[in-house]
C-alpha cells in the first residue's frame, strides 16, 4: 500500500512540476506536491472520449485539465484538449436512384455515391488542439471575478477566445447573480479555399489540363472570419437543504463567414432528378437567445439533476433541450465506494428559415439555403449512463457508455418524382465511450 | 406545440411556487452539509459538460445556455 501511495504522489509530483513548467517554469523551486496539510492543491483530470457513428464520422477527443486553489480560494485552471476526426459526413445533395459524382471540397479528385445511398463526403480528417486558462478570485466580499483566454487551432480553423465573468453573492450565499461576456474570433481556411455561394460544383475530369483554372472559378478566396459575442445573465437560488435553482439568459451574437464550405444543396427537375449540385448559402450574421433553467435536488442519497434549455434565433430556429442525471449510489457493494448515474437527453429543433433539402429547377435560386441537417428540423436523444468508483484514497475513476441517435425530420417539402423512392431524411447513431480519472 | 404549452406549464409551476415561497429561501452556513457535496454542484463534472458540449455543438443547431455558446471549432 505504502508503495502504491509514494507512486501517486510521484505522479502527482511529476504533473506539478510539468504544469509549472508549461507556465514559464519561474516558480519550479516552489512546487509541492499536494496533500491535505498544504494550504493550496492542485487537482488533475484527465479523460478520454471515443465518439463513432455508424458508417459516418469517429472521433477521438483526450482532455488534460489541472487547477490549482489557493489557500486565498484564487483558482488558476488550465486546460488541453486535442481531439482528432475522421471519417464520412453528409455533403447535402439528395439521394439518387442512379451513382452520383461529387467533386472532394479541396478539388483534388472527385468520389462516387452509390445509387439510393445518402451522399457523404469521405474525406474529412481534422486534428484539433486546444488551450483554456483561466484565473478566478474574489475582489470583494461576496464577489468572485473570473477571467480566461483560448486558443484552438486545427489544419484549417483558428479560434481566439477571451471571457470574463462577474459573480455576486447576496442572503447569506443563498442567492448568486452572474454575469459573463464572452468573445470569439475565428479564422477559417479550408483547403481549396471557399466558394462561391450558390456556384455549381464543378463536375468533371479533374485530372484535365483546364480542371484547375476552371475549378478556381467556383472559388471566392482562402479564408474568411467569423466573430461570436456571448453575453450570460445568470441567478442561482439555494431552495433549502436540498434544493437549489439555477436560470439563466443569454445573448449571442455571430458575425461572418458562417457557410459551411464543405456543403452543397441538389437542384432537381419536376422527376426530383438532380441536374445541378451548389454550393450553399447562408446569413453573414445569427443572433441567438436562449434560456436555460437547471436543478438538482438531493433525495435521501441520490442526487437528481434536471435542466431545460429554450433557444431562438433571427435563423428562425427554436429548440427545446431536456437533460437529466440521476446518480445513486452504490456503497460499498463493490469493494469500494462507487455510484451509478443514468442519463437522458432530450432534443428537438426547427428548421432555419432558409434550410431546404433540396431545390426545384425551375424556381428562382433564393438569396441564402442550405440542406445541411442540422439546420433542418429534427429530434435527437441521448440514453446512457456513467459508473464511476474512488479509488487510491478517494481520486475518481468513471466509465461513460451513451447512445446518441439524430432523427432529421420533413418540415413539410414536397417530393418531387424519384425523391419519393429514396431516403432524404436518413438518422445518424452513434456511441460515446468516455473514461476520466481524477486524482 | 402540446408539447411546448406542457414544457412551459412544467417551468411556471415551480418557478411561481419559488417566488411564493420566497421569505422561507434559503439555508443557514451550518446547514450546508448536502450542498456542499460535489455531485449537488451545478456543474458536477465540467469534464463531461466541455465533452458533451462540442459533440452538441458540432451536430445541432443549438450550443450554450448553460455556459456560453462560443466559437471554438470549425465544426458547426
Amino acid at each position: 500500500m505504502m508503495k502504491n501511495k509514494n507512486e501517486k504522489t510521484n505522479i502527482k509530483a511529476a504533473l506539478t512540476v510539468a504544469t509549472l513548467a508549461l507556465l514559464g517554469g519561474s516558480n519550479i523551486a516552489n512546487a509541492k506536491t499536494s496533500s491535505s496539510t498544504d494550504e493550496s492543491t492542485w487537482d488533475f483530470d484527465t479523460a478520454f472520449l471515443f465518439y463513432s457513428e455508424t458508417d459516418r464520422v469517429s472521433a477521438g477527443e483526450a482532455i488534460f485539465n489541472a487547477k490549482k486553489t489557493f489557500e486565498d480560494e484564487e483558482i488558476l485552471n488550465l486546460k488541453v484538449t486535442i481531439d482528432s476526426l475522421t471519417g464520412a459526413s453528409a455533403n447535402g445533395a439528395v439521394a439518387q436512384p442512379t451513382v452520383q459524382t461529387f467533386t472532394r471540397p479541396s478539388g483534388n479528385g472527385q468520389y462516387n455515391v452509390a445509387a439510393g445511398d445518402t451522399p457523404l463526403d469521405d474525406t474529412f480528417r481534422d486534428t484539433r488542439v486546444q488551450l483554456n486558462a483561466q484565473w478566478t478570485q474574489p475582489v470583494a466580499k461576496n464577489m468572485m471575478a473570473s477571467g480566461g483566454v483560448h486558443l484552438s487551432n486545427e489544419y484549417d480553423y483558428l479560434s481566439l477566445g477571451l471571457n470574463g465573468n462577474l459573480a455576486m453573492d447576496f442572503d447569506r450565499k443563498n442567492s448568486t447573480f452572474s454575469l459573463g461576456f464572452s468573445y470569439f474570433q475565428d479564422t477559417f481556411s479550408p483547403e481549396g479555399g471557399l466558394p462561391k455561394p450558390l456556384t455549381s460544383m464543378l463536375i468533371g475530369d479533374s485530372n484535365a489540363d483546364s480542371w484547375d483554372d476552371d475549378f478556381a472559378k467556383t472559388r471566392m478566396g482562402s479564408e474568411d472570419d467569423k466573430t461570436t459575442t456571448d453575453i450570460l445573465l445568470g441567478f442561482t437560488q439555494v431552495i433549502n437543504r436540498k434544493m437549489l435553482v439555477q436560470v439563466n439568459y443569454s445573448y449571442s451574437m455571430v458575425d461572418g463567414y458562417l457557410t459551411d464550405p464543405f456543403k452543397i444543396l441538389s437542384v432537381v427537375d419536376n422527376n426530383g432528378v438532380v441536374q445541378d449540385n451548389i454550393y450553399e448559402s447562408r446569413p453573414d450574421s445569427r443572433t441567438k437567445q436562449s434560456l436555460y433553467a437547471q436543478s438538482l435536488y438531493h433525495f435521501d442519497t441520490t442526487v437528481l439533476d434536471v435542466s431545460y434549455r429554450y433557444m431562438w434565433d433571427d435563423w428562425e430556429i427554436k429548440s427545446h433541450t431536456i437533460d437529466s442525471r440521476f446518480r445513486i449510489p452504490l456503497g460499498d457493494a463493490f469493494g469500494t465506494e462507487s455510484y451509478i448515474q443514468p442519463h437522458f437527453r432530450y432534443y428537438q429543433q426547427s428548421a432555419a428559415d432558409f434550410y431546404k433539402p433540396f431545390l426545384i429547377e425551375d424556381n428562382s435560386l433564393p438569396q441564402f439555403a442550405s440542406a445541411d441537417y442540422r439546420i433542418g428540423e429534427m429530434t435527437a436523444f441521448t440514453v446512457g449512463f456513467k459508473y464511476g468508483l474512488l479509488v487510491n484514497d478517494g481520486n475518481e475513476l468513471s466509465f461513460r457508455l451513451e447512445y446518441y441517435s439524430q432523427r432529421p425530420t420533413d418540415a413539410g417539402f414536397t417530393e418531387p418524382g424519384v425523391l419519393n423512392d429514396v431516403e432524404l431524411y436518413p438518422s445518424v447513431d452513434a456511441i460515446i465511450g468516455q473514461v476520466t480519472y481524477s486524482f | 406545440m402540446k408539447v411546448n404549452h406542457k414544457l412551459r406549464v412544467a417551468l411556471i409551476i415551480p418557478l411561481v411556487g419559488i417566488a411564493s415561497g420566497c421569505a422561507n429561501l434559503g439555508v443557514e452556513p451550518w446547514e450546508r452539509d448536502l450542498l456542499a457535496k460535489d455531485e449537488m454542484s451545478l456543474t458536477s463534472s465540467p469534464i463531461d459538460s466541455a465533452l458533451d458540449d462540442h459533440i452538441y455543438f458540432s451536430k445541432e443547431a443549438s450550443s450554450g445556455g448553460k455556459g456560453f455558446g462560443g466559437g471554438g471549432c470549425g465544426c458547426n
